[in-house]
């Protein structure tokens, strides 16, 4: 050693490069410095060891090393006959795959299952990944055309009309509803004390029904007309093209602006055109499976997508409203948020499936797994609204007043400055819960639809497969696969989170 | 004479009970710079931004190059594309780089081509001399820096006036000199400005007039060689003897 307490010190020969100690390196230096350094971490050791060895190891045993991997029913997966412990019962799963997968879609038409799935892939996955151009276009495709043709294929039938038959049914509809109202209150008018001025307000309320049908008249004959023509959607579509072109063209700005939103309106319909075409929509489409046909991770998917993809527009819209300036929006939404907030998910699904079609009109129903998802989304959007009400608050006040001192208009501040930078803040809460809404979506059993859990359970039933470990491999399966969708968008949400904060990191 | 570019007149605000602005007439001059002082609180603050509208008012009228604002605020939109307006805090986007920042409005507010509204930005980032921090976030740049891009950010819509409200208070002595240099650079272009700033510098070197607030009045307003010299209020007097010393 060299001894530098004097004030002046020159090195005369270099210190060579020397392996570190061998205590502090390596395995060795990894189990003592981090695993046995204190006794605090002495004991965190010994509880992750006997953690381990209570836990991952009998799980591995118990779904690999003494796993049946193949047999024909019950008597391969029984300790007696495998002359062995018997862990889980693998063709149980095999048996039961498609009843798992597609519940009871009939085996012709499954290949609709798989193309939508496929068609999904095909366009989430580029969508999901930031370096792959064209963003737009293919989250137009994701967001508006997938969810159509996804519904024509799995659900099957075509269409009589389009834009101009739907709007025409839809006013008709409301006009309906209004004379039907001024009816109801004219019949009570008959019984009430205050007869004389019900039946003045009834006949008023039937009075403005009938003129709304007569204000409507054109686009119900034209929709008549077309119907009578035999020419399918056709000339609808047509009608419906030419419509939308000349509002979007005036409303866009006209020439002025290029003939850019143009071409891409054109564009949108000649698509439309070519799927109506591809898929036979004009001639009925293809043959149509009730949706009580549907099941297992079939559904599962369709509820947890269509309730994640509709609960965040319903939540932005809410949080907005919330905020909102205008009273009448902010109580509607302050209310709609307490109201589905407030109640449990089993009570919505059951009012959904029971009680709703009580209180529509007679003729009027709604398919059983709608009912569901319509449940789903306002559901999720409420707790939606609330996550991201705390990222709204959490963007300054400044943010929406430079936007708007530059001129920007209350949507452009909402949309480019202010929402952006709220769901920045807000990526973990949101996906929290999509998480939690994909595995409720094993609630909807208890209205009589058929999910994954739901599937499984009902093969639980068959005498074919009752083992003892048939409940276990059953649910490990389901297990596993939750597991793999619900980790999947976890990971997926870390990376998003990471890249979109990049402007916080210096 | 032309006609003044804004002319406030008979302005009076009230926050609920609280009357912030009282009367307030003012008139400025195209190519003008003025510098309103006061002790805080004084309504400096909500006097400039009721000028682009960032806060309503009940009585009087605000005419911005003959587009005029009363008390509903009809024309806010037309009268925030001839106003610019940096702040204290800068208020940069954290999300968009720097060039977007200065892209976001020429693009979405005026409908300017994405390459057009780039060559303009970059232009005016030269100006305030950070051009090569133009792919860079906010919050990845000193305060200064960040105050510049903000006055930047404000260039690109062409505004006819400028407004300021304490541009250099959130930042370090250091870099409140780049931020005031680039603010002598503008005046000296010509462009019309109001600047709220307790830079007395400022005020000697570039204001035409000064205007000294209090209690929601404008109290005094003087060429800065008289106001300075020979201020003629006691109050202007006493804010003066403090922020002088
Ligand atoms: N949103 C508000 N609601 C109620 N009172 C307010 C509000 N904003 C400001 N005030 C009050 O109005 C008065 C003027 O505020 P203003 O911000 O214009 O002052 P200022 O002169 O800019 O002060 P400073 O130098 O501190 O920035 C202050 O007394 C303040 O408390
Ligand atoms: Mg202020």
């Amino acid at each position: 050693m060299t001894d530098i307490a004097a004030s002046s010190f020159v090195r005369q020969d270099l210190v060579s490069e020397r392996a570190a100690p061998v205590k502090t390196t390596g395995f060795v230096g990894f189990v003592r410095t981090r695993l046995l350094n204190s006794p605090t971490n002495i004991l965190l050791t010994i509880l992750g060891l006997l953690l381990v060895w209570y836990i991952v190891v009998p799980s591995i045993k118990f779904l690999l090393v003494d796993a049946v991997w193949s047999g024909n029913d019950r008597t391969a997966c029984l300790a007696e006959n495998a002359g062995r412990p018997v862990g889980a019962c693998w063709p149980f799963i095999q048996a039961k795959s498609t009843q798992l997968f597609y519940g009871f879609y009939p085996e012709a038409e499954r290949w609709r299952v798989n193309l939508t799935f496929a068609l999904g892939a095909v366009l989430l996955l580029p969508l999901l990944i930031p370096r792959l151009p064209a963003k737009s276009v293919n989250a137009g495709l994701f967001f508006l055309a997938f969810p159509a043709v996804a519904f024509f294929l799995l659900h099957g039938g075509g269409i009589a009309g389009f834009g101009v038959s739907w709007v025409a049914g839809l006013l008709q509809l409301f006009a309906d509803s209004i004379s039907g109202a001024g009816e109801a209150v004219v019949g009570l008018s008959k019984t009430s004390a205050a007869g004389p001025a019900l039946w003045a307000i009834g006949s008023a309320i039937v009075l403005v029904g009938t003129l709304l049908h007569w204000v409507i008249f054109p686009l119900t004959w034209l929709r008549d007309q077309m119907l009578a023509s035999g020419q399918g959607p056709w000339p609808d579509f047509l009608i419906t093209a030419v419509i939308v072109s000349v509002i979007l063209f005036v409303l866009g700005g006209g020439a002025r602006v290029g003939s850019r939103p143009l071409i891409t309106c054109l564009a949108t319909f000649a698509g439309i055109a070519a799927v109506i075409k591809l898929m036979g929509l004009d001639r009925g489409g293809l043959p149509i499976v009730d949706t009580r046909l549907w099941g297992g991770l079939l559904v599962t998917l369709v509820i947890a997508i269509t309730g994640i993809v509709a609960s965040l527009p319903i939540g932005v819209a809410l949080a907005l409203g919330r905020r909102s300036t205008i009273p009448l929006i902010r109580i509607f939404s302050i209310t709609y948020i307490e109201f589905w907030r407030g109640v449990p998910l089993i009570t919505v699904l059951f009012f959904a499936t029971y009680m709703l079609p009580l209180f529509l009109p007679g003729n009027f129903t709604v398919d059983g797994l709608v009912r569901a998802l319509i449940g789903v989304s306002l559901f999720t959007g409420a707790y939606q609204a609330e996550n991201l009400r705390g990222g709204l608050a959490a963007v300054p006040r400044g943010q929406g007043e430079a936007a708007s001192a530059l001129g920007l208009s209350w949507w452009k501040t909402t949309s480019l400055i202010v929402l952006p930078q709220a769901l920045r803040h807000v990526i973990p809460a949101i996906v929290n819960s999509f998480i939690s809404l994909f595995k409720d979506t094993s609630l909807v059993s208890i209205v009589a639809l058929f999910d994954l859990l739901g599937s499984l359970r009902a093969s639980f039933a068959d005498p074919v497969w009752t083992t003892p470990s048939t409940a276990f491999t059953g649910f490990a399966f389901t297990g596993i696969i939750y597991f793999i969708f619900c980790f999947g968008m976890s990971r997926y949400s870390l990376f998003v989170e990471h890249r979109l904060n990049a402007h916080r990191r210096n | 004479m032309t006609d003044p570019i804004v002319k406030i007149s008979g302005l009076n605000k009230w926050y609920g009970e609280f009357h912030v602005l009282r009367d307030i007439d003012l008139a400025v001059n195209k190519g003008e710079r003025i510098v309103i002082c006061g002790p805080s609180g004084s309504g400096k603050s909500t006097l400039i931004r009721c000028i682009n509208a960032l806060e309503e008012f009940q009585e009087g009228e605000i005419v911005v190059d003959g587009i005029e604002l009363g008390p509903n605020l009809k024309h806010v939109d037309a009268v925030r594309r001839e106003v610019g307006m940096v702040f204290q805090s800068f208020n940069l986007f954290p999300h968009l780089t720097v060039l977007d920042n200065c892209t976001l409005a020429p693009i979405w507010v005026r409908n300017i081509p994405k390459k057009d509204a780039e060559a303009t930005a970059m232009k005016f980032l030269e100006r305030v001399k950070i051009p090569h921090q133009a792919n860079k976030f906010p919050g990845q740049m000193s305060g200064g820096q960040q105050q510049r891009v903000a006055i930047a950010r404000a260039l690109t819509m062409n505004p006819k006036v400028m407004l300021f409200d304490e541009p250099t208070s959130a930042l370090d002595p250091e870099m409140v000199k780049e931020v005031l240099d680039t603010m002598v650079d503008l005046a000296e272009e010509g462009m019309t400005m109001l600047v709220v700033t307790h830079e007395m510098g400022f005020a000697k070197e570039v204001a035409n007039r000064v205007v000294f607030m209090d209690a929601g009045q404008i109290i005094e307003a003087n060429t800065p060689k008289e106001f300075f010299a020979a201020p003629q209020h006691a109050r202007t007097k006493l804010f003066l003897s403090q922020i002088l010393r």
